[in-house]
């Protein structure tokens, strides 16, 4: 019958293309490591870059990626946590919740160069700070803000109504609802999101090129003074981060070893990616096995 | 000759046996009712009969089901089978399509391609489901502009176009009003001189009126079955009369 | 219960109200204010440097640093366009295909094993796949097929890679909604596997695959460093795969920091990132044009 070679054959091609993808992924991951395999270790990953020689490190964009991961949360998840219960516990159908939908859909979909020139214009220059890890940390607020949204908007908007009509009939008010029982009990699908956009911020590159900059003090980590250049407190110091280095690198990288970095950097990059990747899944399973008392 | 002989059969979904050692015939030409409790097994049963089940994941089956003497698990392809037997389903499930697609569906699938022996068969088919002088001027409309009753009998127009010869009905008026639910009853009396029909019903009455034989389920057994009439005023089972006479369930 | 008690909760309760409203109108200010001052430096080519708009959308010429600028950017939309457009013709038929996989052919491998892999996809960094690309790729492409290897080719596959995650989960996100009960209809007709694909679930979940589709190519035209690190970026139409090229992104890229702010080269790239945001926000409208189409939401 014709209908069955037809079901056979289809069957066939999407296990083909199922399986192509995903030995593709495993190759990609696979050569990125091994590439960079001579370049996993503690000195490259800490010691300052090195200009026309050989043998620098990435210490101080690695910890520039850290520091921009940390102050851009700071920022923009109390923000988008704040807008996500918005929209999920008193936004009303209506023109007003309209816009502030399609402004979450319009951000989410800008792309990021132009977040950066954005930034480059109101966070650089019209602020005065200059290349700052300030400035990239807000231009990196803009394009996390509508995923942090959306994120705990879909959690809370999950959370089953029937614990919230419990709340009100003992007597709590909304905000005290919503504090006490909803986001609590949204907390798993609003940390596992976190974790997730963590990741996008940390491989994020064109948004800074021109917001962070495209170079970084030595740091010196005695120096707590936060006004100083060399200091890693200052926050308006410019502030390259690891993935702005690999493109820096590979357009003029000087350095006689320029494509041994690009590939260790990539390595490191794709293994903080990867990590935050299993521990954000990691985390969904244990905080919903807590939720749901299995285990 | 039976058109249905079902023997030994067992279903399990994983570890929970759902039917257990079910002996059943069904005549040709006939109409069969299961009645029973909610979760009953009426619908595992009708599904094994067709082997809708085969989709669901973690199901075991055993004992046999004959189809005109041949065993379907073992003698009959599964889609010559679905082909013979046809089903309706409890909520009206429409293909997001146009009226006349959706009745064509059946019938293209199976390798018609010509465009005039389609129209036939559509024409024909939404006749036979008492539907067609209500869509007839609406065929390339989408179906789910449709109302509900108008959707379950196109769902029966849709069974139809592909010809079968036994015709499973899960709780088909369930969903539906009384003057739907009256024309679809009128409809299965009309069908049955053509088709063996097999029903699920909640609904008593709705056994009384269109059935020639019925079955009694309960936790996964068949009870009782026989002449409804027999089934009815004469139950040789306790359990039976009780749950007919409205005791529980 | 005690009254100033009361009172305090009363007012902590508008206080929460009005902190979340806040934060949701700043999402709105943020809009509003990027549109503008986009909008703002984006415009000054035709009103400061009263260059026509036909001659920045349809001319070739690109000679910003010249005494009478020339700032032609059609090489840089036609680039954009021609990359995106083939980069999706070959992701979106793959990004549907493993969707179906995940969905309909093996939920258990597609839970475990395909859905993952999806995930880690998309969490790739960008300049990690402009890495790879300029790396593996082009190379590649110079020794196969000839030329530098710096090509539109080469942005296309980068590209086709990089969008196929965002329309596998979109597609699987429609057809996994579908209601049960039309499969059931469809098996119970005495359908195949694949009938049943080809003929109900695709056409139902069309609203949503397009979506999906909009949504890689909008990701496809937004994506700046990836492409530009494989295309060459010369400031031409390609006439060919193998020939470098330049998109909008890219071309904002490499000179904005080479340029002095006011200048008419300097105007020319913010009206291509102008442009830029007019696109992505017009791929937006379509989305919800098209989703509203959606028969089963
Ligand atoms: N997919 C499934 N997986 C596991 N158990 C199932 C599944 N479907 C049904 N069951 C169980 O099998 C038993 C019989 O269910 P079935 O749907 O056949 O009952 P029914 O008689 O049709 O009930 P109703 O009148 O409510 O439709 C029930 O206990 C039900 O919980
Ligand atoms: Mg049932």
């Amino acid at each position: 019958m014709k209908a069955k070679l037809y079901d056979k054959i289809a069957t066939i091609y999407f296990y083909v293309v199922a399986g192509f993808l995903v030995a593709f992924l495993i190759s990609l991951i696979g050569y990125i490591l091994y590439q960079g395999r001579t370049r996993l270790n503690l000195s490259f990953l800490t010691s300052p870059p090195k200009f026309m020689e050989a043998g620098g490190g990435i210490g101080p964009q690695l910890f520039n990626s850290i520091e921009l991961l940390v102050i851009t949360l700071i920022i923009s998840v109390p923000i988008g946590l704040g807008a996500g219960i918005y929209m999920a516990e008193y936004a009303r159908p209506g023109l007003f919740t309209e816009v502030i939908r399609l402004s979450v859909e319009t951000l989410s979909s800008m792309p990021s160069i132009v977040v950066g020139l954005f930034g480059l214009l109101v966070f650089v220059t019209m602020t005065g700070w200059g290349y700052s890890l300030m400035a990239g940390a807000l231009a990196l607020t803009v394009l996390n803000l509508p995923v942090m949204t959306r994120v705990s908007e879909d959690a809370i908007k999950s959370v089953p109504s029937s614990l919230r009509e419990a709340s009100f009939a003992l007597g709590a008010t909304k905000w005290q609802t919503i504090t006490k029982v909803v986001v609590p009990a949204a907390m798993p699908g609003i940390l596992t999101g976190i974790i997730l956009t963590a990741g996008r911020i940390f491989g994020e590159a064109a948004a800074l090129l021109y917001t962070a900059g495209m170079s970084s003090p030595a740091l010196n980590f005695s120096n707590l003074n936060p006004s100083s250049p060399t200091s890693p407190l200052n926050l308006f110091r410019p502030a390259e981060t690891l993935a702005v280095y690999i493109w820096k690198v590979n357009s003029e990288g000087l350095a006689p070893d320029a494509r041994q970095i690009a590939d260790g950097a990539s390595a490191v990059l794709l293994l903080a990616v990867l990590t935050f990747n299993l521990f954000a899944r990691w985390l969904g399973g244990v905080l919903y096995r807590r939720m749901t008392g299995e285990r | 000759m039976k058109k249905i002989e079902v023997r030994d059969l067992d279903l399990f979904y994983g570890e929970v046996q759902a039917l257990k050692k079910i002996n059943l015939d069904v005549e040709p030409n006939s109409v069969l009712a299961l009645i029973g409790p909610s979760g009953c097994g009426k619908s595992t049963f009708i599904r094994t009969l067709n082997r809708m089940n085969d989709l669901i994941e973690g199901v075991k089956i055993s004992g046999t089901v004959l189809l005109d003497g041949k065993d379907i698990y073992k003698e009959v392809d599964v889609i010559e089978l679905r082909k013979k037997v046809g089903m309706v389903f409890q909520k009206p499930n429409p293909f997001p399509m146009t009226v006349y697609d959706n009745v064509a569906y059946g019938p293209r699938i199976h390798g018609i391609r010509d465009k005039r022996t389609l129209n036939e068969i559509v024409e024909k088919s939404l006749k036979a489901a008492a539907l067609w002088d209500e869509v007839k001027d609406r065929l390339h409309h989408s179906a789910l502009s449709l109302s509900g009753g108008q959707q379950q009998r196109l769902c029966i127009a849709r069974t139809l176009a592909v010809e079968p010869e036994v015709i499973l009905m899960d709780e088909p008026t369930s969903a539906l009003d009384p003057i739907s639910t009256m024309k679809i009853e009128e409809l299965i009396e009309e069908l049955k001189k053509k088709y063996t029909i097999i029903i699920v019903t909640h609904n008593m009455q709705q056994a009384g009126r269109v059935s020639d034989y019925t079955a009694f389920f309960l936790n996964g057994e068949l009870v009782e079955w026989g002449p409804t009439d027999q089934v009815f005023y004469n139950p040789k089972d306790k359990r039976t009369e009780d749950y007919i006479t409205g005791r529980f369930g | 219960m005690d009254k100033r008690y009361e009172v305090a909760r009363k007012r902590q309760d508008m206080l929460g109200k009005v902190i979340v409203f806040s934060s949701a109108v700043l999402l709105i200010v943020l809009v509003i204010s990027l549109f503008y001052f986009v909008a703002s430096k984006g415009l000054s080519t035709f009103i400061v440097n009263k260059i026509p708009l036909k001659e920045f959308l349809f001319s070739a010429e690109w000679r910003p640093d010249r005494e009478v600028p020339q700032v032609g950017a059609l090489p840089f939309i036609v680039g954009s366009v021609l990359v995106s457009i083939f980069a999706i013709l070959i992701s979106a038929p793959l990004g549907v295909s493993s969707a179906i996989f995940m969905v309909e052919i093996s939920k258990k491998m597609g839970q475990k094993i395909l859905q993952p892999a999806i995930e880690i996809f998309v969490g790739i960094p960008s300049v990690v796949y402009g890495w790879l690309g300029l790396s593996v790729l082009v190379p590649f492409i110079s020794k196969h097929f000839g030329g530098l290897g710096f090509s539109l080719l080469a942005g296309i596959l980068v590209l086709a890679i990089m969008t196929l995650p965002t329309i596998t989960s979109v597609s699987a996100d429609t057809i996994r909604s579908l209601p049960v009960e039309i499969r059931e209809a469809s098996y119970a007709l005495g359908a195949t596997r694949w009938q049943t694909i080809r003929h109900v679930l695709i056409p139902a979940a069309k609203p949503g695959i397009l979506t999906a589709i909009i949504l890689g190519l909008a990701r496809a035209f937004g994506e700046a460093l990836a492409v530009q690190m494989v295309i060459g970026n010369r400031p031409v139409i390609p006439k060919s795969f193998l020939e470098p090229m330049s998109t909008i992104t890219s071309i904002i890229t490499m000179e904005m920091g080479n340029t002095v702010m006011g200048t008419a080269w300097n105007n020319a790239l913010w009206s291509l990132a102008l442009l830029l945001l007019i696109i992505s926000f017009f791929f937006i409208i379509l989305i919800r044009l098209v989703g509203r189409r959606g028969m089963y939401r």
